[in-house]
């Protein structure tokens, strides 16, 4: 038993993976021990799920060694992962979705055992959660959703949780809640368990882990503790040059008033307005809303009023079977319509207009749009929605899983547009790319609880306002 | 990318086979009589599967069982508003049309104000349709005005002239969902209808428009059957059901949605009734016969099922 | 949220109580043992089909063949299992594996179920014309004392029915193994990843359905006492509406087998109360449709006020 508690929990020796001539894991050796909370940073296509993949069993290496010392196979030597993508059954409740992750309960009586399982696991991660073990999954929102999977992950599910993947587990979590599951890692790790950590919240990383792993390319290019890295040394190792938040733009003029919603959210011609607050507190509802209102089901206008920049991909914004050309055009058809027939030629240059200005990397244009990696995926949205003649963007948490050089492209550009007289309401997760704006709106409860102008907008006063602690003044 | 990775393929080659199945027995006489046979009955099979397949480009769950019910009904009542009259032939047409819109309308307005399911939604109200038929067929049997008889069954440049009507049909479906911009909104719609919708595209109106087609489809091609036939009956459209899906699956639309494929509806429409006629003249019973139909169709979907995972 | 989970089968139950009361208030002699009998007379084959293809929508497929099957499986039980009934037994055995591997073919080459099972009608209906080319055969006697049985209380058939859905409800529901089969039409990427062989899991819910299929047959041909290659074919659609009257969803998982039952019954009643009503058989289709539209509507009604509380 004690050779259990020392002994590596999985080594990987010169593992590779490849996808036919894609080189997806390059040789990566690692090796995660009991105690260990490991931090893996990389962009997009650095070969982060690949590596995931392989520690979880759900890929085998093309060539290299995994080994799992504590049991046959990932899932008997305790090995989880709680996945980005939401994976939970919706139709099932909270106790019955532990049941599919853990086939030793069965016999009488297993849905008061499933419940009382889910509900401690749930206690020890997310004290004061509110989750009801007996509702459906469907019925919660997607923070809850995603509560729920992490703690399916470090549930004892029959063995023991001894290693636990968390890809982007914060991404949907507002920071309570997020400091919450941080410190049960922290104390999961001091207890001799290991958890694999992957965030692009370079703030989380530093916090909780107590090595960072840095991928680029299939390759490891760093490996140390924590306290040898300094952020702009990290983020130089994963190959990115970022400038630390590179204008402050003084205040300009806007023009006249163009959105104005029930709620009291406003916004001018020429403004960057941005939504902020705590994750499902009602801003992508609210611009979901005002999307819907301000466009028709049953007319299509040349120029529309809005367009929209969808966040999550696949259920608002690409349109899988199709081309990166028709991705992109599908807004503008009308434009240079003859007798309701497309006019292909204006399409085609329209498209490889966008494809130069925002970088979309891609060979050409009429490949398959799921040919592109996610962070290209979203650079065809913002194609789709600026190629468009209407004059006010709206964009709904549209930089999630996006790497900080593309971020830095359309923060540029999104600037780019609104100095020629476009608005943006921008509803970000992240407080960085909201303390962008000229004006902020942070929501509470599905109101707005703050209007921020110019220098008020700062991390600590958006912050207050989404907490109750403050005093309505 | 070859021609045999297009998935329209599949269903001409099948056809094909059938055709020249059927040659070997008569060691090639009556070809030519067995393609214009093929043509005029394949013809009502390819525009009420034309129509069907413009639905289910719609997406998932989206089918009108209605087909034969409007059929029936459109049909019964031309008839009745030309009754046998020379000359009244364009009034039956746009009865026959009316009724089509008409239904293809009430059977949009159950999907979308009553939130049913398609499926549902358009099974009920063929339930309707049904006894509206029954009820205006009743005791009745008027043939269809001579003028407009010899039209159904006659030919134009030697193909039928039926064929020609479901080819011109074709085509303008051909060109409406490749070119138009209608046709690109129908497409987005049935790949995920919140894109589409959050993309700018008038959904309902695409939804609306696209369930009035079918019906539309579904009424001409009764009309063209009743008067190809002499005469409307009231089960004359049953078989059009399970045809006009079988149809737009073999021909290669994707039943997920978002995909359609013209002329592989047309292959496959000749194919049903080419695989019939071939099994008839090897003298094979009605049981045969369904279980080798069934067969082929399975097998059909199969093939071009493994192709598009290769290719 | 425990409202809305309750009141996906509180509709159902009340659209059926509402035709019963109406029922009774057109033909008061209806509530009584011998009327109640009469009304559900046909009612446990339908409800039989109905779980079928509950079954067959749990994991989000769709069986446009169940008609075709249900025949073919009445005339196997007309001819063979009266006859000689090892043999009859084993062909019935026999057409519920070839539905298990029907749904591992679905899954393991991704092919469209509703394309599949309309190929399969042919030929369920085809072998079906083979075994009796024309009505006839006999009910085997045990089956039909079973299926005109008189029990204390409530007749064979409400009995049939309560029995139904209480024993596809501890297996479907409450049962871990049916907890993963619903799971599958949740999110089967997800049940994959935890280890489930997927294939299997259709495979099974594929002979789930097989197997209330072949049921449905038997007890058909227990009620009518003779078969034909065509007595059934309208249970296709029919299994179809039960299963959305009774709260189902065509996508998701989402089916609820004592609403699939209540829906089937709700059906059986629906024809039984226009025969009351001595409407023209001309409309008598129409109105069956009407019904059918008209639960639907009060069940968007209720969903919609639900929604608001």
């Amino acid at each position: 038993m004690s050779d259990h508690e020392t002994a590596p929990i999985v080594t990987l020796t010169d593992a590779a993976r490849h996808f036919g001539p894609v080189r997806a894991l390059d040789g990566v050796s690692l090796s995660v021990a009991p105690g260990d909370c490991i931090g893996l940073v990389g962009h997009n296509g650095a070969g982060k799920s690949t590596l995931v993949n392989l520690v979880n069993g759900g890929l085998a290496p093309s060539s290299g060694e995994i080994r799992f010392p504590g049991g046959a196979s990932a899932l008997e030597a305790g090995v989880r992962s709680v996945f980005q993508e939401l994976s939970l059954c919706p139709n099932l409740t909270v106790a019955e979705n532990l049941r599919i992750s853990h086939s030793a309960l069965k016999g009488p009586g297993w849905r008061t055992r499933a419940r009382a399982e889910i509900s401690e696991s749930l206690n020890t991660i997310f004290p004061g959660h509110g989750i009801d073990p007996n509702a459906e999954v469907d019925t919660l929102s997607i923070a809850q959703r995603q509560m729920v999977e992490i703690a399916i992950g470090f549930a004892p599910r029959g063995t023991q949780a001894r290693l636990v993947i968390l890809d982007e587990p914060t991404s949907s979590l507002d920071a309570g809640i997020a400091d919450q599951l941080l410190a049960h890692v922290k104390r999961f790790c001091g207890s001799g368990g290991a958890v694999i950590f992957i965030s692009h919240m370079l703030g989380e990383v530093f916090d909780v882990a107590s090595r960072i792993v840095v991928l680029k390319d299939g390759k490891v290019v760093a490996e140390r503790i924590t306290a040898d890295f300094t952020r702009q040394g990290l983020v130089d190792a994963m190959g990115h040059v970022t400038t630390e938040t590179a204008t402050t733009e003084t205040a300009r003029a806007h023009g006249p008033q163009v959105v104005q919603t029930e709620q009291g959210l406003t916004a001018r011609k020429g403004e960057v307005v941005g939504l902020s607050g705590l994750a499902g507190h009602g801003q992508a509802e609210a611009l979901a809303k005002l999307y819907l209102s301000r466009s028709s089901s049953w007319r299509s206008r040349k120029v529309p009023d809005v367009v929209f920049v969808a966040g999550d991909r696949p259920r608002d914004g690409v349109l899988p079977l199709w081309s990166i050309l028709r991705n992109i055009s599908i807004s503008i058809l009308q434009q240079g319509a003859k007798r309701g027939l497309v006019n292909r030629e204006a399409e085609t240059a329209i498209a490889a207009d966008w494809k130069s200005r925002i970088g979309i990397r891609t060979d050409d244009v009429t490949n398959p749009i799921l040919s592109l990696s996610g962070g290209n995926q979203q650079k065809v949205l913002f194609a789709r929605a600026l190629a468009s003649p209407a004059q006010v963007v709206i964009m709904d948490d549209p930089m999630r899983g996006v790497d900080v050089g593309t971020k830095q492209d359309v923060y540029a550009m999104i600037r780019a547009e609104a100095a020629k007289g476009r608005t943006f309401l921008w509803y970000s997760t992240e407080t960085e790319e909201v303390c962008q704006c000229d004006r902020v709106f942070v929501f509470r409860n599905h109101e707005i609880s703050a209007e921020l102008t110019g220098a008020d907008i700062t991390e600590e006063r958006i912050l207050q306002a989404s907490f109750e602690m403050q005093e309505a003044s | 990318m070859s021609a045999l990775s297009r998935p329209w393929i599949w269903s001409w080659l099948a056809a094909a086979a059938a055709f020249a199945l059927t040659l070997v027995l008569t060691s090639g006489r009556g070809g030519g009589e067995l393609a214009y046979a093929a043509l005029s009955f394949g013809a009502f099979a390819a525009i009420v599967g034309l129509g069907q397949m413009l639905v289910i480009t719609l997406g998932p769950g989206n089918v009108d069982l209605s087909i034969p019910a409007t059929m029936t009904l459109a049909a019964t009542l031309a008839l009745k508003a030309m009754s046998s009259d020379p000359g009244t032939a364009w009034l039956g047409l746009i009865t026959a049309l009316a009724v089509g819109v008409g239904t293809g309308l009430a059977n949009y307005a159950l999907i979308f104000l009553l939130r049913l399911p398609p499926i549902i939604a358009t099974l009920a109200a063929s339930l309707v349709y049904q006894s509206v038929a029954i009820w205006s067929n009743r005791g009745l049997r008027i043939k269809p005005p001579e003028g407009l008889a010899d039209f159904a069954t006659g030919r134009f440049l030697g193909l039928p002239n039926v064929a020609w009507v479901g080819l011109v049909l074709a085509i303008v479906v051909w060109v409406v969902l490749e070119r138009s911009v209608w046709g690109r909104w129908l497409l987005a719609t049935g790949q995920n209808l919140r894109v589409a919708r959050l993309a700018g595209v008038p959904v309902e109106l695409v939804r609306a428009t696209t369930y009035v087609s079918v019906a539309v489809f579904a009424s001409l091609a009764g009309y063209l059957l009743a008067s190809f036939s002499g005469g409307a009956a009231l089960n004359m459209g049953a078989e059009y059901l399970l045809m006009s899906i079988a149809v737009v699956v073999i021909g290669g639309s994707s039943i997920a949605g978002g995909n359609s494929n013209v002329p592989g509806v047309w292959g496959a429409a000749l194919f049903m009734f080419l695989v019939v006629s071939m099994l008839n003249s090897y003298g094979a019973g009605a049981g045969v016969r369904n279980v080798l139909t069934g067969a082929m169709i399975i097998a059909i979907v199969i093939a071009a099922s493994t192709r598009r995972t290769r290719a | 949220m425990t409202f809305l989970s309750r009141h996906r089968i509180i509709l159902p139950v009340v659209s059926l109580a509402v035709l019963l009361a109406a029922t009774f208030y057109m033909q008061p002699r209806a509530m009584s043992y011998f009327g109640l009998n009469l009304l559900f007379n046909l009612a446990v084959p339908i409800a039989l089909a109905t779980i079928a293809q509950m079954m067959i929508i749990m994991v989000n497929d769709i069986d446009l063949s169940l008609g075709a099957f249900v025949s073919l499986a009445a005339c196997v039980t007309a001819t063979f299992l009266n006859d000689t009934p090892m043999i009859g037994l084993l062909i019935l055995l026999a057409l519920i594996l070839s539905y298990a591997v029907l749904g591992a073919l679905i899954h393991a080459l991704e092919l469209p179920a509703i394309v599949v099972t309309l190929g399969m009608s042919f030929v369920w209906s085809g072998l079906a014309l083979f075994i009796l080319s024309s009505p006839g055969g006999a009910s085997p006697g045990w089956l039909r004392t079973l299926m005109t049985v008189k029990p204390p209380f409530a007749p064979m058939a409400v009995v049939a029915a309560v029995i139904i859905a209480g024993v596809t409800h501890l297996l479907i529901i409450r049962s871990g193994l049916g907890t993963v089969l619903r799971g599958v039409g949740g999110n089967a990427r997800s049940v994959e990843r935890a280890g489930w062989p997927v294939i299997r899991l259709k495979a099974l819910a594929y002979g789930l359905a097989g197997l209330f299929g072949v049921l449905a047959g038997m007890a058909l041909v227990g009620l009518t006492t003779s078969a034909d290659a065509n007595i059934a074919l309208r249970y296709t659609l029919l299994s179809i509406a039960g299963v959305i009257l009774g709260g189902g969803e065509f996508t998701g998982g989402k089916v609820s087998p004592v609403g699939a039952v209540i829906g089937a019954l709700t059906l059986t009643l629906a024809a039984s109360f226009l025969s009351f009503m001595r409407l023209s058989p001309d409309w008598q289709i129409g109105a069956q449709g009407a019904i059918l539209i008209l639960v639907l509507t009060a069940r968007l009604i209720f969903s919609r006020k639900g929604a608001e509380a």
